[in-house]
């Protein structure tokens, strides 16, 4: 569904992505991890181009979207983000948050949308705060509005950076079970998070980066469990 | 020479008149400085070099000159361009208008600046158009923003529209400076006017920090 080619990315005169070919499969949960630095969200971040790659390719859906003249706001569309610090929009309330895409871009009808919204709450899980604003709600809870924000789009593929890394220990578990149920109904994802409990229970697919390289990839049992490169075991001898 | 505020209730009538043109004035400048300062506050973060170079050009030229000279372009200069005199208050009304843009044009840019760019972010990402990110994102947030420093601007031009009793406008200075050859009592008078004055800024400023907590309470 998403596929880079020797995808490179410099900010000035410094380049933090060196040249990524990666595959992401339709219904495929693949996450990434690696030390800080190394790249991973400025990846995440070139999938739905917030960040303009500097050179290589990207086709999404078969179309290659780094080509010159691409309608960047209708690729979008079709893929959801969640962000480390949420970024709800904090004078709509819950219900607007989570609407506001869904009738100014596709368009439908405001009855439509809210039931749409309504539904997606009850599914993560904060139907009864439709009417608040984002401030009024906890970490968990404010991240967990951003994925059904992102859903009501009905985005073909959700991307998550680093969606954990802003909350509270206690609430992290509530995120991150509402990311293993949209995995379990067949979503495409790509996860970068340090969380590796998750990559162990969720990913079909572990990449490793680092610096600013895929050193390492592979089912999480073989990554996480017996991985071969250095820089890997390193890491994961530092986190778990 | 003593004192002597008996003459205060005569010349009140007049002082009101002219503070009526003062507010007028200012709250018309103030008026075309906000359509032109948004535009041209926009213009500051667009993406268009050309749009930027020329909104950057206006404000360095305004913010970098007295009011009192633009004043004087306009009504002692652009009738010998157009061949055709000037009103008084309408080279006042253009002078501060442009004037005040320049300075709202900053405070819009700020208060767009001021919002957090995960929040274009997070629009973006959602399929949103830059137009629609605007519109339905960052201005609603950067209103909140830019309504107290608009009403300094606002009490800023109040004050300095007296300039225009120069050409003879009848604001509050002006009709000050006729009391005067009428009374030959200055410092009364100019007491009293900067008294005015003083009471009509004062009066603004509650009312922005007031709409500032209405706003606030949602948000």
């Amino acid at each position: 569904m998403i596929r880079t080619c020797g995808l490179k990315k410099s900010f000035g005169h410094n380049e933090v992505l060196h040249g990524i070919d990666a595959t992401i499969n339709p219904h495929e949960v693949v996450v990434v991890v690696g030390p800080s630095g190394s790249g991973k969200s400025t990846f995440l971040r070139c999938l739905n181009l917030l960040e303009k790659p500097t050179e290589g390719e990207i086709h999404f859906n078969g179309q290659l979207i780094t080509a010159p003249g691409v309608n960047v706001n209708e690729i979008r569309r079709e893929m959801g983000m969640v962000f480390q610090g949420f970024n709800l929009f904090p004078h709509l309330t819950v219900l607007d948050n989570v609407t506001l895409a869904p009738k100014t871009v596709r368009h439908i009808p405001s009855c439509e949308a809210d039931e749409i919204a309504r539904d997606l709450l009850r599914k993560v899980g904060i139907a009864d705060k439709e009417r608040a604003y984002p401030q009024e709600l906890s970490g968990g809870q404010q991240q967990r509005v951003a994925i059904a924000r992102a859903l009501a789009m009905k985005p073909m593929a959700m991307l998550f950076d680093e969606p954990t890394s802003a909350l509270d220990p206690e609430m992290i578990g509530e995120v991150l079970d509402v990311m293993k149920t949209l995995a379990g109904e067949g979503m495409t994802m790509v996860v970068v998070t340090h969380e590796m409990g998750f990559a162990a229970e969720v990913a079909d697919r572990v990449l490793f980066m680092d610096d600013g390289l895929i050193a390492e990839e592979g089912p999480p049992a073989q990554v996480l469990g017996n991985p071969q490169n250095p820089r890997t075991k390193a890491f994961l001898g530092k986190v778990l | 020479m003593v004192l002597d505020f008996s003459i205060i209730p005569g010349i009140m009538p007049a002082l009101m008149t002219g503070a009526k043109m003062t507010i007028e004035l200012a709250a018309i400048a103030v008026a075309i400085g906000l359509v032109i300062g948004s535009f041209a506050g926009i213009a500051r973060v667009s993406g268009n070099r050309v749009v930027k170079i020329i909104a950057g050009t206006y404000v360095d030229f305004i913010r970098g000159t007295p009011l009192l000279v633009q004043l004087f372009l306009v009504y002692f200069g652009l009738p010998t361009l157009i061949h055709r005199p000037v009103p008084a208050f309408m080279a006042a009304i253009v002078a501060m208008g442009i004037n005040s843009g320049a300075y709202v044009a900053e405070i819009v840019r700020a208060g767009i600046q001021s919002i957090d760019k995960g929040q274009t972010e997070a629009a973006r990402s959602l399929g949103l158009t830059s137009a629609q990110t605007m519109r339905y994102i960052i201005f609603p947030q950067a209103f909140r923003r830019i309504i107290p420093p608009l009403g300094n601007e606002f009490i800023a031009m109040l004050k300095d529209s007296s300039l225009v009793s120069v050409i003879a406008l009848e604001d509050l200075l002006r009709k000050g400076q006729v009391v005067i050859t009428r009374t030959f009592r200055p410092f009364e008078v100019y007491a009293v006017v900067a008294l005015i004055y003083l009471v009509m800024t004062l009066a603004i400023s509650k009312l922005v920090s007031w709409s500032e907590r209405k706003l606030r309470t949602v948000g």
